[in-house]
């Protein structure tokens, strides 16, 4: 960068002291013969200026807040405000997640994430065979409008921002939100919050799809429309490396199929006839945070750095908003060990800073006990203070982007931006996202990595402190959190009772109406929330979707 | 015996469950040992999981999830298993799996449960040991 230095007398310089310390390495080795990180990127021994001078300080870092946006979307960051301390959380019924939440309110929590089961992601209503063993496991159970005002009783929707991790039935569960939000008296205008509403990434990483592509991307552009017009100020996609990270990637795929996904899911719109710059400020984003702390620093760095480049260059965005990378960011659960797991708040703590130093808009801490099983509160509190010490105690917050010039991560994030640019290039030769996906080539490339990390692991050249060194012999843990089976039972009584209260004819009428409107080519959101609000079931709304558009089948990717 | 029959095994997703970086990374390891892996993919129901591995004619079924539902799922496998008359299979299970839960599920007939941290060759030694027997 723009150093007053000379380059070439520095990097003459920096030969010499190179070839000094080389000749006294026989006597001294290091620890390896060569540094890899887990992308695979040579970390070298020492960065300088050198290794910087070709970028260009205004066009590839810039200011934060302005375009390339590389350090830092806001153009006071966390001198402003600080990141919303998110906590993802949910299980059991709507009652218990209820009380989950206003105890995270009342410990300084500044937004509210919500974890569905499995079954209410995947369209099934509690009383499904299918949901049998999963009702309330790893979130909390929603079949119906009446779960859903339960959930966010005394919780004032105008005050809180509410983030919810939803793909599929995206739009069932943002129809709830509305609703309630409705008889709270609350407008959708002041309604603030994140859908994920990332289907592609759920082919590919997370599992929890239900129609094939192409339907499912006629609903995630309802959603766009029906939010840059209704709810403006809610995210109306949250397009997610975090689970393609957690499914085994690298910083770089994590990067590089997120954009890609973000690329098809921008061409979609268009398609569809929306304007860029209507939609586009309302993409968010949500990464991982793993363990590489300067590898991540420069990941998130990258991204905003290259994401701002399609919107402008590829896609014509003219609004500065649109070119921006706002992200929430979790730590790595994948990372976690079950060993020892009081040092997972060590890990923790690295990953969060990482994200900070990134410049993460929201961040969510995981909880030590997480490989073991749901987290308990004592926990999930420990988490949450990681979070507000880093906010308050480290001053790491009170310049913006303080890591910003080193010639480390400098170097690294502009290393990122190629390699990433270079698979998003390989993913549009295939014919973009959906296409690289249906032909597997995402998944075997996550899998191998995978399998790589797994093995580095097991050889013992990637050391994990407390799994293969320094381990130790443990008691077995106790008092883990635990959901009720009622709770399944207690979620049929409510359908029954449900089914036996509400206008019937409503509903039929409802779920006709919707199946006509998915039949052609309406927005299926005002269906939708006419059907939520005549109390038609998650389950009877996604089977009206699933008779019309048919059930997704997973690419097998595993053998050679 | 001339050629040594490869160990064949199914590796099955029972329940909602996506995560399946797990059961992908373990098949890897066995199918480098030596043996013939066929994956179910995502979403299977016991049954489907207990027809597939008759009609695969499979050594081992290998089970995965990380969603808590395994103290239904698991047993219900072997139910099935058992309502079949299958009594050659070994069965073995991964996962987010409590360790008190492991003993019920031991005791409906799942001959080991390895967790977060596992060392894939462990779970090789194991399955060839077990089928020695």
């Amino acid at each position: 960068m723009a150093d007053k230095i000379d380059i070439d007398s520095l990097a003459s310089a920096f030969g010499k002291w190179s070839n000094s310390v080389e000749s006294k390495l026989s006597k001294n080795p290091e620890r390896k013969k060569e540094f890899l990180n887990a992308s695979g990127i040579p970390v070298h021994r020492l960065y300088t200026p050198v290794h910087t001078q070709g970028l260009d300080y205004l066009t590839d870092v810039g200011f934060p807040g302005a375009y390339p946006f590389t350090r830092g979307v806001q153009p006071t960051m966390y001198r402003g405000r600080h990141w919303t301390m998110r906590q993802y959380a949910g299980f059991g019924n709507a009652e218990e997640s209820n009380r989950r939440y206003k105890f995270l309110l009342e410990q300084g929590q500044t937004g509210l994430s919500v974890a569905f089961d499995l079954p209410t992601q995947i369209g099934y209503d509690s009383d499904h065979d299918m949901a049998m063993g999963e009702v309330g496991k790893v979130g909390v159970a929603i079949s119906s409008l009446r779960d859903m005002e339960t959930l966010f009783d005394g919780i004032p929707l105008d005050q809180v921002s509410t983030s919810m991790t939803i793909n599929s039935p995206a739009a069932v569960l943002l129809a709830m939100y509305l609703a309630v939000a409705e008889k709270q008296g609350v407008s959708p205008e002041q309604l603030r919050g994140t859908i994920q509403n990332d289907i592609l990434k759920e082919y590919s990483s997370r599992g929890t799809y239900i129609f094939p592509p192409k339907p499912s991307m006629r609903i995630v552009t309802d959603i766009f429309a029906f939010c840059s017009e209704k709810v403006p100020q809610w995210n109306s996609i949250s397009i997610s490396g975090y689970h393609i990270r957690e499914a085994g990637s690298t910083a770089v795929q994590e990067i590089a199929f997120t954009l890609a996904n973000g690329i098809a899911y921008v061409e979609a719109a268009l398609q569809a006839g929306l304007d860029i710059d209507a939609f586009g400020p309302r993409i968010s984003f949500f990464f991982n945070a793993h363990l590489d702390f300067f590898e991540e620093v420069a990941k998130y760095r990258a991204a905003r750095c290259l994401w701002a480049n399609i919107m402008k260059e590829r896609f014509k965005a003219k609004d500065p908003r649109s070119m921006m990378i706002r992200f929430h960011t979790q730590t790595a659960g994948c990372t976690l060990t079950a060993q020892q797991p009081k040092n997972n708040i060590v890990r923790v703590a690295f990953q969060a800073l990482a994200a900070v130093l990134g410049g993460t808009q929201s961040l969510h801490t995981n909880s030590m006990d997480e490989a073991l099983c749901l987290p308990s509160e004592e926990a999930v509190q420990v988490a949450l203070r990681s979070q507000q010490i880093i906010a308050y105690e480290t001053g790491v917050s009170d310049t913006v982007d303080p890591i910003g010039g080193s010639y480390y991560v400098e170097e690294l994030t502009h290393e990122i931006y190629d390699r990433a640019e270079a698979y998003i290039k390989k993913i549009d030769e295939m014919g973009g996202a959906a296409a690289a996906i249906e032909k597997g080539f995402v998944q075997r490339e996550i899998q191998d990595s995978a399998y790589h990390y797994q093995r580095e692991i097991e050889r013992g050249e990637r050391v994990v402190v407390g799994l293969n060194r320094f381990h130790v012999q443990e008691e077995k843990p106790k008092g883990l959190l635990r959901v009720d089976p009622a709770v399944r039972l207690s979620q049929i009584e409510k359908l029954k009772k449900l089914k036996s209260q509400r206008d019937q004819r409503l509903v039929t009428g409802a779920l006709s109406e919707l199946k006509n409107a998915a039949e052609g080519k309406d927005n299926l959101m005002g269906p939708i929330l006419r059907a939520v609000r005549a109390y038609a079931t998650l389950g009877e709304i996604c089977d009206t979707l699933r008779q019309v558009f048919g059930e997704y089948r997973q690419v097998n990717t595993l053998g050679r | 015996m001339s050629v040594e029959k490869k160990i064949r095994v199914l590796a099955a997703k029972p329940g909602l469950d996506g995560h399946d970086r797990g059961i992908k990374v373990v098949a890897s390891a066995l199918m480098d040992a030596g043996m013939e892996v066929i994956y179910t993919g995502l979403r299977q129901t016991p049954r489907q999981i207990v027809e597939a591995a008759v009609q695969e004619d499979v050594d081992v079924i290998a089970l995965s999830i990380l969603s808590g539902a395994h103290d239904y799922l698991f047993p219900k496998v072997m139910e099935l298993l058992k309502e079949k008359g299958v009594q050659d299979i070994l069965v073995i299970g991964g996962g987010i799996i409590p360790d008190e839960d492991v003993p019920a599920l031991k005791a409906c007939g799942i001959a080991e449960i390895f967790g977060p941290g596992t060392n894939t060759q462990d779970i090789v030694g194991f399955i060839k040991a077990g089928l020695r027997r």
